[in-house]
């Protein structure tokens, strides 16, 4: 491969991971429900800066767009149906705590 | 690539750990937003314009306004809450930022096998031309992903709405 691509990933392999551990901190340490929305908001970023890493070094950058496109767009539509949750969460229980959620059955 | 990209890879690792260690939730949506600014910027330097017009207009744009509206709607949690949290959080997960600390140590080591042949000579295909013509199922998903979405969402804010 050429050796500036492999560079150009490797260096971009750490920041995308980085980004990815954060996000999972974030989900796993929160105590607040739209703190872990936005942990898995932290993903996804990391998640498309990894599609274009990988197609500009494959040198498929069409490709990498179509699936970073797709890939906003399904964001929009988990992140807003969470939201969703979020406000009738609150609106049953008063309070965006996770624990709260154990409470709720059926 | 140059000196500029490893400068906005930092930042835009930096402004995730601030989305991520940020107290306070509003300048969390902000960070946030400020992260998918510089994710933008860095897909503009890789030849990717049109992803990044998206993942500015939505990501930058549109997901921070839900969320800060969000905030706005929604009870913080209490000071003594948090704190209960906070402790409970930190005697199951103290053992995380070790290994943030750890891979990072040993990304710097391991080399990454990247032996793959080389790509064929990128043909002259456009962004149009692959989603319209070689993706099109990936956009009745999205379609379809979309509408599921905009029903969950009606029937949880008519739940909302009636109390039931």
């Amino acid at each position: 491969m050429d050796p500036e691509a492999v560079r150009l990933f490797s260096i971009f392999f750490i920041g995308v991971l980085l980004t990815l551990l954060a996000g999972f901190y974030c989900i796993l340490t929160s105590a607040n429900l739209i703190r872990t929305i936005i942990g898995m908001e932290v993903l996804t970023k990391g998640m498309t800066l990894l599609i274009i890493v990988v197609g500009k070094t494959a040198a498929r950058m069409a490709l990498a767009q179509a699936l970073a496109i797709t890939m906003i767009i399904i964001e929009v539509a988990v992140i807003v149906v969470a939201v969703g949750i979020v406000l009738c969460v609150h609106k049953y229980s008063g309070s965006v705590d996770v624990k709260l959620l154990r409470n709720i059955k059926g | 690539m140059t000196n500029l990209d490893i400068v906005l890879l930092i930042c835009l690792v930096a402004a995730a750990v601030a989305t991520v260690m940020t107290a306070r939730l509003l300048r969390s949506a902000i960070a946030l937003a400020l992260t998918s600014a510089v994710l933008t910027v860095l897909m503009f330097r890789m030849d990717a314009p049109l992803a990044g017009v998206f993942e500015l207009s939505v990501c930058a744009g549109l997901i921070p306004a839900i969320l800060i509206s969000t905030i706005g709607l929604t009870q913080r949690l209490t000071f003594e809450t948090l704190e209960v949290r906070r402790k409970e959080l930190l005697r199951r997960f103290w053992y995380l930022p070790l290994i943030v600390v750890l891979v990072g140590i040993a990304m710097t080591h391991v080399r990454i096998p990247l032996d793959f042949p080389p790509p064929p000579p990128p043909a002259a295909i456009s962004v149009r031309e692959v989603l319209w013509n070689l993706r099109h199922v990936d956009l009745l998903g999205q379609i379809v992903i979309l509408l599921a979405g905009a029903f969950g969402v009606a029937v949880l804010v008519k739940e909302v709405k009636d109390g039931s």
